[in-house]
């Protein structure tokens, strides 16, 4: 799965860890491999390298202006390994179980950091797919709500049947070219100004 | 057995059974509020209730809650706005994590570059009026603004937390919008100060002691202190996993025990050289311990005639409720966050406040010391003396009982 034009940014402001991850990451092939040492500007410095990849050590001061970035920016997100350079067997279990991020065990080994990018972007797809699941179901209900909200209003101030009231909705959005819910939604606001 | 107010002591988890653990590891983040975390360590507190409290400092607020979320951790000193994120699986993979306690009250201040100051000074910022920086700064913002400078750049501590919700209300209340008329960014809280120094940023909000760190180094001043915009208003909680509390609930009781009591001690002000001293080694805070004590004290260093500004209440441990959890803290966060388009606007705020916020587990384990404790989980926030009260007399109230 290992892609060697993928971009990846290496946040580490030790040397010689930061030498082993980039060095790791040149014999599995991948050319393009930026190392952040100084964490001053990061926003700025990942806006210009625009990377495909973020690797990070979990005590980097900068996880949590990285995690910010992202939830501010969802055009920026990246999937981000975070790794810890000390064998700690059931921590690094744990994480993986939890689902935390991506790992690098067995005190940091070269061979080790490909199946890492591997990993790290399969979980990412993965936790990216649920996620856009998870909001489309939920547009969909509140969706749903609206217009059951509008068809109640029309039941209530114009008489209608429940049948009368969604056709009369429909008929509307088709003259008008727009979605239902979006006509349902202006009659909501219409209603709540009017009351 | 009964207890000092002649109520029975439960033989379970309210009363004193041993805990099933001996060791319990603690996540801190350098700030004074880790206080009662490093004192219980420290000065036989937990040892009295036979725990041994190891205490890790932690680097960043997402390490803190990614090492309690793996157990890496048993509990931490956490942002109050983070266990709910967490619970909720917002900004990360979904931990439920409570809150069984509060580590104290107020703290956090605003505090801006030397440059930025002088233009507030001009548009009118008055030591008087808190709001009154707030103003000055909207003036700053459309000068800039009108001059085709490049907007402000502000620090916060967290995405979720306590510090980024006053500072948004206190931007909102004089007309800023601060997601459209500055940019606020998140920076850990020691890294502040040298951020502010090298001009990546123009102003933050943070907790004790780096606003006082900022001044005393001559980068800065301060405009505003939390307990000016929300007096009594919450800050820093205990934060566990709910799976790890459930499988230790003698543990609990003994560390919250401990911890209520060492809170107790550092609010006297006799002992409060002694907590600086130790807060000041180099693997908790490693700050000077004056400026920790001063801090204690409610005396910050600021433009006065005497170099002080004095805010009594500026950091408060256990006096006024402060370790008691409140459900309606828990429900101000979540409307905060809804207000801030955080999370759905469909939330349900009140079932969320009762599952992260636990007085539950707090009275259980509190009452056999023979304090006395609220009657009630929620409150009306803001309507003055215990209940705290907010800038311009709002008043929030939960609705939630």
């Amino acid at each position: 799965m290992s892609d060697s034009k993928l971009s990846i940014v290496v946040i580490d402001e030790d040397p010689v860890r930061a030498a082993i991850l980039m060095d790791g990451l040149a014999e599995a092939g991948h050319a393009e491999v930026a190392l952040i040492d100084n964490v001053n500007n990061l926003l700025k410095k990942i806006f210009a390298i625009d990377p495909d990849v973020i690797l990070i050590d979990l005590e980097n001061p900068s996880r949590d202006s990285l995690e910010q970035m992202f939830q501010v920016s969802r055009e920026v997100r990246r999937p981000t390994a975070v790794f810890v350079d000390e064998t700690d067997r059931a921590m690094t279990d744990a994480a993986i179980d939890a689902g935390v991020s991506a790992y690098i065990v067995d005190g940091l080994k070269k061979e080790r950091v490909n199946q890492i990018v591997d990993l790290t972007i399969s979980r990412f797809n993965a936790f990216s797919r649920l996620q856009s699941e998870l909001s489309a179901a939920k547009t969909a209900l509140s969706e749903r709500k609206i217009i059951e909200r509008a068809k109640g209003i029309l039941m209530q101030t114009r008489g209608m049947s429940e049948e009368e009231a969604y056709a009369a909705l429909r008929k509307t959005a088709m003259n008008e070219k727009k979605r239902i819910v979006d006509i349902a939604s202006s009659l909501v606001t219409a209603d709540r100004i009017a009351s | 057995m009964l207890d000092s107010q002649g109520e029975k002591i439960l033989d379970g988890p309210g009363g004193m059974a041993p805990p099933e653990i001996s060791i319990v590891h603690a996540g801190i983040i350098p700030l004074l509020d880790c206080a009662p975390l490093v004192v219980a360590a420290e000065f036989g507190f937990a040892e009295k209730y036979n725990l041994h409290l190891e205490i890790s400092r932690e680097q960043s607020w997402a390490s803190i809650r990614d090492k309690v979320t793996i157990g890496h951790l048993d509990c931490a000193h956490m942002l109050g706005p983070m266990v709910i994120a967490s619970t909720l699986g917002i900004g990360h993979v979904r931990t439920p994590l409570i809150a069984p306690m509060a580590l104290g009250l107020n703290g956090n201040a605003i505090t801006v570059s030397n440059d930025l100051h002088d233009r507030l000074i001009t548009a009118g910022l008055d030591g008087g009026d808190v709001l009154s920086g707030a103003r000055a700064l909207k003036t700053v913002i459309d000068a800039d603004r009108a001059a085709g400078r490049p907007p402000l750049t502000f620090g916060v501590v967290f995405p979720f937390s306590a510090h980024n919700y006053e500072l948004r209300c206190w931007l909102a209340a004089a007309g800023i919008n601060p997601d459209f008329d500055l940019r606020l960014v998140v920076i850990p809280p020691p890294l502040m100060v040298a951020n502010l120094d090298q001009g990546l940023i123009e102003g933050f909000c943070v907790g004790p002691p780096w606003n006082a760190v900022a001044v005393e180094a001559g980068v800065g001043e301060i405009v505003a202190t939390k307990s000016q915009i929300w007096h009594n208003g919450p800050e820093k909680v205990l934060g566990v996993r709910a799976t790890w509390a459930a499988a230790h609930p003698h543990t609990l009781n003994a560390l919250i025990r401990a911890l209520v009591e060492a809170a107790q001690w550092i609010e006297q002000p006799e002992n409060r050289l002694a907590v600086a001293e130790t807060l000041a080694a180099p693997h908790y805070l490693g700050i000077n311990a004056p400026i920790l004590a001063q801090a204690m004290a409610g005396d910050l260093p600021g433009r006065t005639p005497d170099g002080i500004i004095s805010d009594p209440d500026f950091i408060t441990f256990f006096r006024d409720d402060a370790t008691f959890p409140w459900r309606s803290h828990a429900a101000w966060f979540a409307e905060q966050m809804i207000r801030w388009r955080q999370i759905d606007q469909d939330t349900d705020v009140c079932a969320l406040a009762e599952q992260v916020y636990r007085p539950d587990i707090y009275r259980n384990a509190v009452r056999p010391l023979g304090l006395s404790l609220p009657d009630a989980d929620w409150k009306s926030e803001g309507t003055g003396a215990s209940r705290g009260r907010f800038f311009g007399d709002a008043v929030y109230d939960p609705e939630c009982r």
